[in-house]
């Protein structure tokens, strides 16, 4: 067959073995220096948060009353509040309530999104017309009202209630985004190539559509976790964030905010603030990376 | 034609929005028979991409529907069947393969998965057995390094590769009829000749039918044992071949013929044919050529030619043949 004589030439000029564009994308986000400074960042801030016990064998929740009010000494290395609770201890176990929450909510509001913003695109027409007009009313929704609503009749605030309502209310913005791939890839060649195989709806979806969507998913979660790593604090601010016998990195800020703490206590409250910064710029510059790293443009 | 696999019978495909009806196939018949190639040749805008989607019942909602006319695979209506149906005819009785082979192929899927999803979906065999399979189709598509590639991504391969992957993953069901729209267009001349030998040679070995779509007359001419010329969704001249290309009888087809270069003569200029294709939104009152034809009379701007069967076989909508 002539085709046989083709199959020789076509051998030749490789790669040696055959990476995905995942894998590809990946090594090109180790090749960015700030990507891995962000990593490493992250990674560290996310150990001392979890293995908080090795650092500081105070409780965040024990107060040292025969110390309150401490300036740092080598028993409390960044003194004690009001209470006589340990601020090095606060800050390292507070991480765990911001990071939490974060990572939780940015989860949720991506795995909702995706769900909702996917069926959208990939339908479209008039279930997507009317799916975004229900999104345009969330995107209004009064987030604050609903945490005040929340906390007032169940009469708790926990994480995982800012969590589940970040979840329910904060959806819309990545489903809208998520709905624009869709609705791109969805022209495709190789969607319609899939119908021609005969697969159907919610395997197109879940097998062609979303892979080829996930680049853009990792880089939102990103940006997503960066903007609620904020959010605890925000909401401590306004006296709605977690309670204030559990530690939290906005919690403390909150605390500090009268005008003698601020200038006489910066050791208890500029550790906090430096952990929320360095957390949003490292999660920040993690998605920088990771957008340029799955940008079509630099793939070779 | 009583032994025809594929029969279609006045296939209307109109593009409806508010502001126009756009009558892309507007009145279609053909058959195709089982081992036979039948080219649907045309210009662009002529229809005969959204003729062979609407075989497959891919044309684009919500605009695009399929208003009337008949798809009879072996006597069964596909038009007729619901959505599950018709999803257990695509990739097992009838076969695609598209014109862009760079786009065609899911980015990040692996080649065996990709061709094993076919096995898996219609064949109900497992993954693994899937794969095995993909590694023969692959070697039967001509592709040497078969065992390596269902391992890699589109990304690694060639143009011409991926149009045989993409061969291997249309045939992997053995299909009844394989559709090709414009199987060749994006590839470079020597791969064109090669994928065609394939397409050829996998006919012979399977006896499918193929209908290929193509504004091509030197892939015509290469492949068809029949022909059907479209003009502004219409087919306006249809018949066996040899006879289209001997006897050409609408002025449409013979002005695509003389407008094939020819290396052997000296031209000045290539004989293009002026103006396009009216747009189907508002198509003339007659013959939808007239204003490009050279043998132009009174009549043809009043009446729309019938489609009038003047040899064996071979018809024509004109009224000056």
């Amino acid at each position: 067959m002539a085709a046989n004589a083709v199959s020789h030439a076509s051998g030749v000029s490789r790669a040696p073995k055959s990476k995905s564009p995942l894998r590809l994308s990946i090594e090109r986000f180790f090749h960015s220096p700030l990507a891995v400074a962000g990593l490493v960042m992250l990674v560290a801030i996310v150990f001392v948060t979890v293995f908080a016990p090795l650092f500081t064998h105070f409780s965040p929740s024990q107060p040292d009353i025969m110390n309150t009010d401490s300036p740092p000494t080598a028993l409390h290395p960044l003194g004690t509040d009001g209470s006589g609770y340990d601020n090095l201890a606060r800050v390292l176990y507070g991480g765990r309530v911001d990071l939490t929450v974060a990572f939780c909510a940015a989860m949720m509001t991506m795995v909702i999104g995706t769900l909702y913003g996917g069926v959208s695109g990939f339908f479209g027409g008039f279930i997507d017309t009317l799916m975004m007009r229900f999104v345009d009313v969330m995107l209004n929704f009064p987030f604050i009202s609903l945490v005040l609503i929340v906390e007032a009749v169940f009469n708790t605030s926990s994480e995982w209630v800012l969590i589940l309502i970040v979840g329910i209310t904060a959806w819309p913005g990545p489903a809208r985004l998520i709905r624009g791939v869709f609705l791109q890839l969805r022209e495709q060649d190789y969607v319609v190539g899939a119908r021609t195989v005969g697969c159907g709806n919610w395997r197109i979806i879940l097998r062609h559509m979303l892979p080829n969507a996930m680049s853009f998913i990792i880089v939102l979660v990103s940006f997503q976790v960066a903007a609620y790593v904020g959010l605890d604090a925000a909401l401590s601010y306004l006296g709605l964030g977690v309670p204030p016998n559990v530690a939290s990195w906005g919690g403390i800020l909150n605390t500090s905010t009268g005008y003698m703490s601020l200038r006489t206590e910066p050791y208890a409250w500029v550790p906090p603030a430096v952990m929320i910064v360095l957390t949003i710029l490292s999660v920040n510059f993690i998605g920088d990376g990771l957008r340029d790293a799955f940008d079509p443009q630099t793939r070779t | 034609m009583g032994g025809a696999l594929l029969e279609v019978r006045d296939l209307k495909t109109y593009f409806v929005s508010k502001q126009s009806t756009v009558k892309a196939v507007d009145g279609v018949d053909f058959s195709v028979s089982q081992g036979r190639v039948l080219c649907i040749v045309g210009e662009s805008g002529s229809g005969k991409s959204v003729t062979s989607l609407s075989l497959m019942r891919l044309v684009q909602g919500p605009q695009g529907r399929i208003v009337s006319g008949e798809v009879l695979l072996e006597g069964r209506d596909l038009l007729r069947m619901s959505e599950r149906q018709m999803s257990d005819v695509r990739g097992n009785e009838i076969g695609m393969i598209f014109q862009e082979p760079m786009s065609a192929l899911n980015p990040v899927m692996k080649i065996g998965d990709q061709i094993g999803e076919v096995l898996v979906r219609h064949r109900h065999i497992s993954r693994r057995e899937a794969r095995e399979k993909a590694v023969e189709l692959l070697r039967n598509v001509g592709l040497a390094r078969a065992d390596e590639m269902v391992h890699e991504y589109p990304h690694q391969l060639s143009g011409g590769m991926r149009q045989r992957a993409m061969i291997a993953m249309a045939m992997a069901c053995q299909p009844k009829l394989l559709l090709a729209d414009e199987p060749t267009t994006a590839l470079d001349v020597t791969i064109q000749a090669q994928v065609l030998d394939l397409m050829r040679a996998l006919q012979k070995e399977t006896g499918t039918a193929i209908i290929l779509v193509t504004h091509d007359l030197g892939v015509v001419a290469e492949m068809a044992d029949d022909v059907v010329v479209m003009y502004a969704g219409q087919i306006v001249e249809s018949g066996p071949a040899d006879e289209i290309f001997d006897r050409p009888l609408h002025p449409y087809t013979r002005a695509l013929m003389d407008s094939i270069p020819v290396i052997e003569e000296e031209r000045e200029r290539l004989r293009a044919i002026p103006g396009t294709v009216p747009s189907a939104a508002h198509f003339p009152e007659g013959c939808r050529f007239a204003d490009r034809c050279s043998l132009v009379e009174g009549r043809c701007r009043e009446r729309l030619p019938e489609l009038r069967e003047l040899g064996p076989g071979h018809s024509v909508r004109c009224h000056l043949a």
